[in-house]
């Protein structure tokens, strides 16, 4: 029984890192393609059809490229930077059911690395263990754009991160659990019960949040291309800088996966149907990253914080209380 | 149609206040103390112009109207007066080369670009012996060609011309309309820079000289 679990458990984190390593490349293909047909243009067709095999092209060339570590930085910390960000993405996922439990071949298998009752609890923390990457990695490059991203990445941190918790509050009080599952089995009963409509409030501003915890568009000021460059990226070249990459496009994928758990059902019922809807729920997230790279402009550093702090953190309190309120 | 109205409005820039077409923008105070800020800020809040945005850009997504010319595939149409790398011309009548070997071009090119040299054939006519043009210094000003009594040597339509040297030549054969070209009639005259402007022989007016 031991083996058994523990080979399952190998197995699932294989599959895992594949199936989002991919999807993080493929996920670079679409924001490309929706990019270039919501400005108008085609976007990559060259390489294979449609431009498919683009990613392939963009992989072999990030492999091959010579890894070079600047003079002046902070080797080790330089070196270990980029495996933050990649790692601690993939270890979040660790708790997030990806799909309901399915039978095969006779043998029943849940799709979740490990079933803690801390799940949504983990899953921040480590995210936020991934804010080490941008930051150790912008203080060791000695580049002053790097440098820069670096303090952004703090300050965003700091702020994004206190709308994130408490905006989750009010739906953990009303579930009674830190547990995706019991998230999900919460909102079983059909499109009604989702925590959508008892906690509106909540979901935008943790959507909001999301937003700045995975770097995009509306807050994308850690790499904020016209300003400093690639920020903490600057110096990274090759795989170094391809993880990331890998990272962030993970991190959107899972962020969207959590944010379909928490507020939209999830999977449901945990039939065909609802697995289907879980990935149509995730697709729609993840598309509208895309879609509001091409519409929004970024805002500065200073309104990120002043609306972090000033706007959505006085609605997040407001909104627990009312919550309370409500479920005394 | 389009054009003439584009015309009009561009010759015609006077603001009047009869014309209709403009219109003051209208500018709202900027706001000085907080609950004018407030006040802002919840206006510009729940305008819903951020969704105007994500509108905008899923309808254009939705059109699928690209404009992308795919260009190696594709090319864009050129003007016949585009001043890309040179030609040099042949005589409708003889077939024989144009140019003169006068010099004036090279004299003219202010990026020093073109090298002539030439000898007397064994007729005592004086032909070209060496003819280049240095395509990584020429700017592509049409001077030569405005300067050529001959209408010799004239701009083409080649632009494709990268090169992995930032000195790149083309030589006198290269540019010189080749003999099948010209038996069949396809050399085209070029509409550009120094060239003959339509009717030109209704503008000739015989000089005191001319007898």
């Amino acid at each position: 029984m031991e083996t058994a679990y523990f080979v399952e458990t190998i197995i699932k984190i294989v599959v895992i890192l594949l199936i989002f390593s991919a999807l993080a490349g493929i996920g670079t293909y679409f924001e490309r393609k929706v990019l270039a047909f919501m400005q108008r243009r085609l976007g990559p067709v060259n390489v294979g059809p449609f431009g498919l095999l683009q990613v392939a092209a963009d992989g072999i060339k990030l492999f091959t490229k010579e890894d070079i570590v600047p003079a002046n930085v902070v080797g080790r910390i330089f070196k270990i930077a980029p495996v933050i960000t990649a790692a601690t993405a993939f270890m979040a996922a660790a708790a997030i059911p990806f799909l309901p439990s399915f039978t095969i071949f006779g043998y029943e298998v849940h799709p979740i690395v490990a079933d803690i009752n801390i799940g949504i609890l983990y899953i921040l923390g480590i995210m936020g263990v991934g804010l080490y990457g941008p930051l150790l990695g912008g203080m060791a490059s000695a580049n002053k754009f790097a440098l820069l991203s670096a303090a952004r990445a703090a300050a965003i941190f700091i702020s994004y991160e206190v709308i994130t918790g408490l905006s989750i509050l009010a739906p953990v009080m009303m579930v009674g659990s830190l547990s995706l599952i019991d998230f999900n089995e919460y909102q079983a009963g059909g499109i009604t019960d989702w925590i959508l409509w008892s906690q509106p409030v909540a979901f935008v501003l943790f959507w909001i949040a999301a937003f700045a915890e995975t770097g995009r568009t509306p807050f994308h000021l850690i790499a904020n291309d016209h300003e400093i460059i690639d920020g903490f990226g600057t110096e990274y070249s090759g795989m170094r800088w391809g993880l990331f990459f890998i990272g962030e496009y993970a991190n959107m994928f899972f962020i969207s996966f959590v944010m379909a758990l928490l507020f939209l059902g999830g999977y449901g019922d945990g039939s065909f149907l609802g697995a289907l809807g879980l990935l149509a729920k995730v697709a729609f997230f993840f598309f509208f990253f895309l879609w509001t790279r091409a519409a929004w402009p970024d805002v500065r550093p200073d309104q990120l914080m002043w609306l972090c702090w000033k706007v959505l953190m006085p609605i997040a309190m407001i909104n627990i209380v009312i919550t309370a309120i409500v479920m005394m | 149609m389009h054009n003439e109205h584009i015309q009009e409005h561009f010759n015609n820039r006077n603001v009047t206040e009869l014309d209709s077409n403009y219109y003051m923008v209208d500018i709202a105070p900027y706001p000085t103390d907080g609950w004018g800020k407030f006040q802002r800020v919840i206006k510009r809040a729940f305008r819903g112009e951020l969704f105007v945005g994500l509108w905008v850009v899923l309808r254009e997504m939705i059109k699928f109207d690209t404009h992308t010319v795919q260009y190696p595939a594709e090319k864009m149409p050129i003007g016949p007066r585009y001043r890309a790398v040179h030609e040099m011309k042949r005589l409708w009548e003889s077939d024989t080369e144009r140019c003169i070997g006068c010099g004036l071009c090279e004299k003219i090119c202010i990026s020093n670009c073109i090298r002539i040299d030439t000898k007397l054939d064994e007729n005592s006519r004086k032909e070209v012996s060496e003819y280049s043009i240095n395509l990584g210094r020429c700017i592509f000003c049409g001077y030569c060609a405005e300067v050529c009594p001959e209408l010799a040597i004239t701009h083409g339509g080649e632009y494709e011309n990268a090169s992995d040297q930032r000195e790149h030549f083309v030589m006198y054969e290269d540019m010189l309309t080749p003999l099948d070209k010209m038996k069949a009639g396809t050399q085209l005259e070029f509409e550009g820079f120094g060239a003959i402007t339509p009717h030109e022989d209704e503008r000739v007016k015989k000089t005191p000289l001319a007898y």
